[in-house]
């Protein structure tokens, strides 16, 4: 369970192996917890951006089997745009936010459900195989409006979650700007756009993809931890 | 053995420890003032303890653990010994932590907690910078407090674990400006370096640079442009840091 690295080995597509993932930047994921962001624990809404970190040992491939651990049972399956660095990205401007974008890839993120953003275990979000990336890096010359993209979670060939990338708390160019002005991106680094609302659960048997319109689509079979 | 990894004279080079000098691998031997230290090894997954001492839990006003606080750091915010860390300007609380690292060797998953002293490489002195100001209750403790450009300082030695041995009791302080500002012993965890392996290998399969950086004792302060911290851990290293203004940035 090891990203292919040969698809993506050309700079500037030549992923580090380091993602960072957002939370919370769709409006609708927000705006679903309600007055609990003025509560404790939470006591206030995020003002920087809520992210996380995908270890190397989560990054897989599409046909790679994701496993489900026993004490889970299922998983919820974040569907991302992901955004691949092209250069090293330091307090990046806004204006000048894709000029350090290489492309854009999909991802698919597996973490075990849980309701509290407080202070997850990284047992539920650090998973071997749990962050699948690809198929492939699309150049940013080819996607002139990743703010507007259609994403798509199937199970069984089946639709089960469709949403876009339009409408973020911060689009792709304000969180670039936003996450660099304290953490330097390196190239090959992919920092995920955000997870939207309602991500499907899905169980071992499951067939899921998730789709980001011209981007393309993750391929991945749920198993069992042990048969 | 003791081995640092240094750029100077326009290489990287292996370093040992030669009287208060360097010798590189190549012979020389040079004055450690003279070489850039790099962190001491090639940094992995990079998995940070929160809370790992009784006393420090205590100082936070922290109840009983049911499992360890785990967060995980990207290697972006890695820097070596005597390097300098950032203060932003409008920050009331920046802190040190002085911090036992145990770099992974041998990769495993499921590792029994009886095997797994074998899957340690060896030590190095962590200290991983907290900017308190900017902890939000969202995915505590949140990027932007824990993981900063320069905030997690690894060095200067990498040490071979048959040098500590099997039992991992080993004093560790910190002083800022030459003045001791916080003291502990790494026999005080709450969840001790094989417990950690097992409980992270039990989900995550851990690979040869992973490091582990087993939490702070109680004692952090605030730290100011133009300090110079010191985290020592005996056995392990002194690792001196120096904190620096916006100024220094061009911010």
């Amino acid at each position: 369970m090891s990203v292919s690295l040969l698809d993506f080995d050309v700079p500037p597509y030549r992923l580090s192996g380091t993602v960072y993932g957002t939370l919370l930047n769709h409006q609708a994921a927000l705006a679903q917890l309600g007055g609990a962001v003025n509560e404790p624990p939470y006591k206030a809404a995020p003002k920087a951006p809520v992210l996380y970190v995908k270890p190397r040992n989560t990054l897989a491939s599409t046909g790679d089997a994701v496993v489900v651990p026993d004490t889970a049972g299922a998983l919820e399956v974040g569907a991302a745009l992901g955004v691949v660095i092209g250069r090293t990205a330091c307090r990046v401007q806004e204006q000048d936010a894709f000029a350090y974008v290489a492309g854009y890839t999909v991802v698919a993120d597996f973490s075990v459900p849980h309701d509290s953003y407080y202070r997850p275990s990284v047992r539920l979000k650090a998973l071997d195989g749990s962050c699948v990336v690809g198929p492939s890096v699309t150049p940013r010359a080819r996607i002139p409006s990743p703010d507007d993209l259609d994403v798509g979670v199937f199970v069984d060939g089946k639709i089960v979650h469709a949403t876009t990338t339009a409408g973020m708390v911060r689009n792709v160019a304000r969180l670039l700007a936003d996450v660099t002005d304290f953490m330097t991106l390196a190239p090959g680094d992919v920092l995920l756009l955000g997870v939207a609302a309602g991500a499907p659960r899905v169980a071992p048997g499951h067939h899921v993809s998730v789709e980001i319109g011209p981007i393309g689509r993750l391929e991945n079979d749920l198993v069992k931890e042990r048969p | 053995m003791k081995r640092a990894r240094v750029a100077y004279s326009g290489a990287i080079h292996e370093a040992t420890p030669h009287g208060d000098q360097l010798k590189l691998a190549d012979g020389r031997v040079v004055r450690e003032d003279q070489v850039v230290w790099l962190p001491p090894f090639e940094v992995g997954t990079i998995i940070a303890l929160g809370l790992n001492y009784a006393d420090h839990a205590k100082e936070l006003a922290f109840g009983a653990q049911e499992e360890p606080l785990v967060f995980l750091k990207g290697p972006g915010s890695v820097v070596g010994h005597r390097a300098v860390t950032r203060r932003p300007k409008d920050v009331k609380f920046m802190h040190y932590e002085c911090e036992l690292a145990v770099v992974i060797g041998k990769a495993g998953r499921n590792i029994p907690r009886s095997d797994a002293m074998a899957h340690v490489a060896g030590y190095t002195v962590a200290n991983d910078y907290a900017i308190r100001d900017y902890l939000e209750n969202w995915y505590r403790p949140n990027l932007r407090v824990k993981n900063r450009d320069g905030g997690t300082v690894l060095g200067p030695w990498f040490v071979d674990a048959e040098d500590i041995g099997p039992t991992v009791h080993l004093p560790l302080r910190t002083l800022v400006n030459g003045k001791v500002t916080q003291q502990g012993n790494t026999r005080d965890f709450v969840f001790d370096i094989p417990y950690l392996i097992e409980y992270l290998s039990a989900f995550m399969r851990l690979q040869p640079g992973d490091v582990i950086l087993t939490g702070t004792p109680e004692g952090v302060v605030d730290v100011q442009p133009g300090d110079e911290v010191t985290c020592e851990i005996d056995g392990v290293g002194r690792l001196v840091n120096t904190i620096a203004s916006d100024e220094a940035f061009g911010r």
